[in-house]
């Protein structure tokens, strides 16, 4: 399948460390993954997503029960992906990751904690993530979305990714990193 | 089937299933686009595995557009399941659905299964 990128960058957005007021006055921090304020960053993550709304997964993503997470998390938290997490104090609230996908492409996710969706977290949490990604020399992200997910399409076309391939249910995005 | 490692996963199981139930089976062969085997040698592949698993089933290779010829022919010769490879999953662990699947799940009368 050929995949249609967009001529213009994305951005550029910063890598991480960035911090923000939240629309609800809630002071947040985006890290690398690995460079936020728990010890064990991985086990912060796996309570995100034990809290994480049903409602909320896509595509199968992310898994539920608790050794399937932890089996989901070790696979996009190794060494040649990109993660970047959002914080409220010790706590994990969002989480954002690009995974290679074995053709010099990278595949995104982004997940938050419904509790702090429509506040601005996801924008920055992206925009945490491309600039990571930038950082790592990534020039090629991709990712699909359901049709139907309105806020989701709209979240990647304000950070510059555009439609890429068709499908009745998914949508598949593109976004160029670096010229 | 068209060809994806999915579409074999899902003869598997319909194979077996089909052997416990005592349905008949009929399997289709169609062009995948995003399939890089050739239908002839889906078709061998499929004629061995039946040959090994000794199940007896016809084997049809239906050319044109593959969703639409499986539902024409599954709603003309009376069929009622049709079953099909329950889509891949992408780098991150999303499961993504092929083309012909969802034409399939939005166009077909029959039952449709599909396998994960």
């Amino acid at each position: 399948m050929t995949r249609a990128y967009p001529e213009e960058v994305a951005g550029p957005y910063d890598p991480p460390p960035r911090s923000f007021e939240d629309s609800e006055g809630r002071e947040l921090r985006v890290h690398a993954y690995g460079e936020g304020p728990a010890e064990d960053e991985a086990e912060a993550l796996v309570e995100m997503y034990a809290a994480f709304d049903p409602e909320d997964r896509a595509q199968g993503i992310p898994p539920t029960g608790e050794d399937r997470v932890r089996a989901w998390l070790e696979n996009i938290l190794a060494p040649d992906c990109v993660n970047v997490v959002a914080w409220h104090d010790g706590d994990a609230i969002g989480h954002a990751t690009l995974v290679p996908d074995g053709e010099d492409a990278y595949e995104l996710a982004i997940f938050v904690l419904s509790a702090y969706q429509n506040a601005g977290v996801g924008t920055r949490l992206i925009e945490a993530l491309l600039g990571a990604g930038r950082e790592e020399d990534i020039d090629r992200v991709w990712l699909t979305v359901e049709r139907w997910n309105t806020p989701a399409v709209n979240l990647y076309r304000k950070v510059g990714f555009e439609a890429a391939g068709n499908g009745s249910f998914e949508m598949e995005m593109a976004a160029r990193l670096v010229d | 089937m068209g060809g994806s490692e999915d579409s074999f996963r899902a003869l598997e199981r319909t194979v077996e299933r089909a052997t416990e139930a005592g349905d008949d089976l009929t399997v289709a062969v169609v062009e995948n686009p995003d399939s890089e085997l050739a239908v002839e040698a889906i078709r061998e592949r499929v004629e061995a595995f039946l040959r090994e698993s000794a199940v007896d089933a016809d084997v049809l290779v239906l050319e044109g557009h593959a969703g639409s010829r499986l539902v024409e022919v599954a709603e003309g010769e009376g069929f009622d399941r049709l079953v099909l490879g329950g889509g891949e999953t992408s780098p991150l662990g999303k499961v993504t659905l092929g083309e012909i699947a969802e034409f399939v799940i939005l166009n077909a009368n029959t039952s449709v299964t599909l396998v994960r």
